[in-house]
């Protein structure tokens, strides 16, 4: 009789366990079944390749390329910045603090803790800062906040890569008379390029993805910015926006630019692992 | 020539090493910079109520110059620790499954699917939540509780969170339950436990604080989620008396405010203060997790 019990036990939790791991992948088809479902039919070509019209938010004619491109400006701003500032952080944990674990491991720890500090949190400061130093909502503001928001995200990313370097690959990079810095870039980098393609692809998903950082520094604006001072509109705020109003019309055109970022955040997921494995070949296998 | 070309090489590489030197300067501020920067904002507001009362306090009026601030900090833990409540389970479950029962070819396979299910915006989430959950709430579950609810309510709003924690405690759990050396479960299934048994008295018991910290991480990110949280939740300020009424979280009350802060007095000092609220929640649960989980590695 016990054994039965153990082995009903066994049973009911194995199913419950299958249940949840099938579960998971059942929501992801949900999600993105869902948006397809609602998103597909008032998307047209119309939609992505101009930019709002008078009546647009009446459900007249016009598109959101404002938002596409003004998500795309501000994404490729913020990564390329954060790329300036997070890679040599890395780097230098991991070659020039080489010996010094326990600050390495105390920078670490403080930059997970910088993970995790949400996003509005950053969006409300850079909003204050902006205000302090006499700026207004602009594609500038926009951008350094979501960098400040993302260079976490990436040191870690390229950290955990770096880290997995033999030091053996360091002291014969030097022992050749190489400096620090040529090792570093040339040689620590080159062996991995796959994971910092990863970690700089992870942080522009979270850029282009992130609302809550540019509700309150970018502005919004149906114009396409021309220059670092103007406001500028984003995909996740155009979403945002258009769900909130009464119209059927402008209703359709959330699901469908919804729909439009998750495209852009699947095709940079999906590029993420061709990309990787495609410079894998140029690391050395020790 | 060559001596011209020895001096650049040591000059590009002290150039390089000022610059990785000033950026690490500037991330390592970057916290403190933040944390004092809020609370500088947040200093009015202080200077004329004290901290306690702002954050006790019921009334929200900010015409009158009252910033209670306690139906927001509820709202946040009524959708945080249900969020929590429903995520924890699966993932546990699912971690379990993924890295005891199954062959690894599987955790390949699913590794897509919870990157994919990390990456996405929570603003997508929060068109997910507006097309099903809402629904589901009004139609299907609050029928089903004998209540009526419109569909934009607490529940909905920590479902929809707990579909994004999910991926986020997921990746932590696996890894937890990847460093328990396998000699244990081992030990524990030669001497006649069945798979659960092993699970249940070894393995878990031996993964507790990883287990508590991932739960800890997980509550931190659902804390501080703003926009899909805003869209599914109703935003009504009240102290919510039930999973099925509508709430308003801090991160809600900051994004919905932005616009109008300026015209009023201290609002802004106000809203700034919720931040700094958040950030220091989030900030303390992050570190209590983070030390129980560099603990549990040194253990093991």
């Amino acid at each position: 009789m016990r054994k039965f019990f153990k082995i009903l036990e066994e049973r009911i939790f194995q199913g419950l366990m299958i249940l949840a791991t099938y579960g998971i992948a059942v929501v992801l088809l949900i999600i993105i079944i869902s948006i397809l479902i609602k998103g597909l039919p008032s998307l047209s070509w119309e939609m992505l390749s101009q930019t709002p019209k008078g009546g647009f938010y009446f459900g007249k004619e016009g598109g959101i390329l404002n938002a596409i491109i003004g998500s795309l400006y501000l994404a490729f701003g913020s990564t390329l910045l954060a790329l300036l500032i997070g890679l040599p952080v890395a780097l230098y944990m991991n070659i020039h603090l080489l010996n010094r674990r326990k600050l390495v491991n105390t920078i670490r720890f403080l930059l997970d803790l910088l993970w995790g500090v949400p996003s509005i949190v950053y969006g409300a400061f850079g909003f204050s800062v902006m205000i302090f130093l006499g700026m207004r909502n602009s594609l500038l503001a926009g951008i350094i906040t979501i960098t400040l928001f993302i260079i976490p995200i990436m040191i870690r990313a390229i950290d955990e890569v770096l880290k997995s370097v033999p030091k053996g690959l360091l002291e014969a990079s030097l022992s050749l008379g190489s400096t620090r810095s040529e090792t570093a870039y040339r040689v620590f980098v080159k062996q991995c390029i796959p994971g910092i393609i990863t970690a700089v692809l992870l942080a522009f998903g979270r850029g282009i993805g992130d609302a809550a950082a540019v509700l309150f520094t970018t502005g919004y604006t149906d114009y396409i910015p021309t220059s670092l001072s103007h406001p500028t509109a984003s995909l996740p705020l155009a979403i945002f926006f258009q769900l909130s109003s009464p119209v059927p019309e402008v209703k359709d055109r959330a699901y469908a630019s919804a729909l439009v970022l998750t495209t852009i955040i699947l095709i940079i997921s999906i590029l993420s692992r061709i990309l990787s494995r495609r410079f894998q070949k140029n690391k050395i296998n020790f | 020539m060559k001596r011209f070309f020895k001096i650049n090489r040591q000059i590009r590489n002290s150039f390089h090493k000022r610059w990785m030197l000033l950026s690490l300067i500037l991330v390592v501020a970057m916290p403190i910079v933040l944390g004092v920067g809020l609370y500088i904002k947040s200093a009015m507001l202080l200077e004329q109520t004290s901290l306690i009362k702002l954050l006790f306090s019921k009334e929200w009026k900010p015409m009158q110059g009252l910033f209670g601030l306690w139906p927001f900090i509820v709202s946040s833990l009524w959708v945080t620790i249900l969020a929590l409540l429903i995520a924890g389970p699966i993932c546990l479950l699912a971690a379990i499954y993924m890295t005891q029962y199954t062959k690894k070819y599987f955790l390949r396979m699913m590794h897509p699917v919870i990157d994919i299910l990390a990456g996405i915006p929570s603003v997508v989430y929060g068109v997910w939540g507006v097309i099903v959950v809402v629904p589901l709430v009004s139609n299907h579950l609050a029928p089903f509780f004998n209540t009526q609810s419109s569909g934009y309510s607490i529940l909905t709003g920590a479902i929809v969170l707990a579909v994004m924690i999910i991926p986020f405690i997921l990746n932590i759990l696996i890894e937890v339950f990847r460093n328990i050396p396998d000699q244990l479960t081992e030990a524990s299934l030669s001497l006649g436990a069945t798979h659960w048994e092993t699970v249940k008295h070894v393995l878990v018991r031996k993964a507790f604080p990883g287990i508590v910290s991932a739960f800890g991480l997980g509550i931190s990110r659902a804390f501080g989620e703003t926009i899909a949280v805003l869209m599914v939740v109703g935003n009504v300020t009240q102290i919510p008396k039930g999973i099925f009424q509508p709430g308003y979280p801090l991160p809600a009350l900051i994004a919905n405010n932005y616009g109008e802060m300026l015209s009023i007095p201290l609002y802004d000092s106000a809203l700034m203060l919720s931040a700094l609220v958040l950030f220091v929640v989030v900030l303390l649960f992050n570190f209590a997790s983070r030390v129980a989980i560099i603990k549990l590695e040194r253990h093991t």
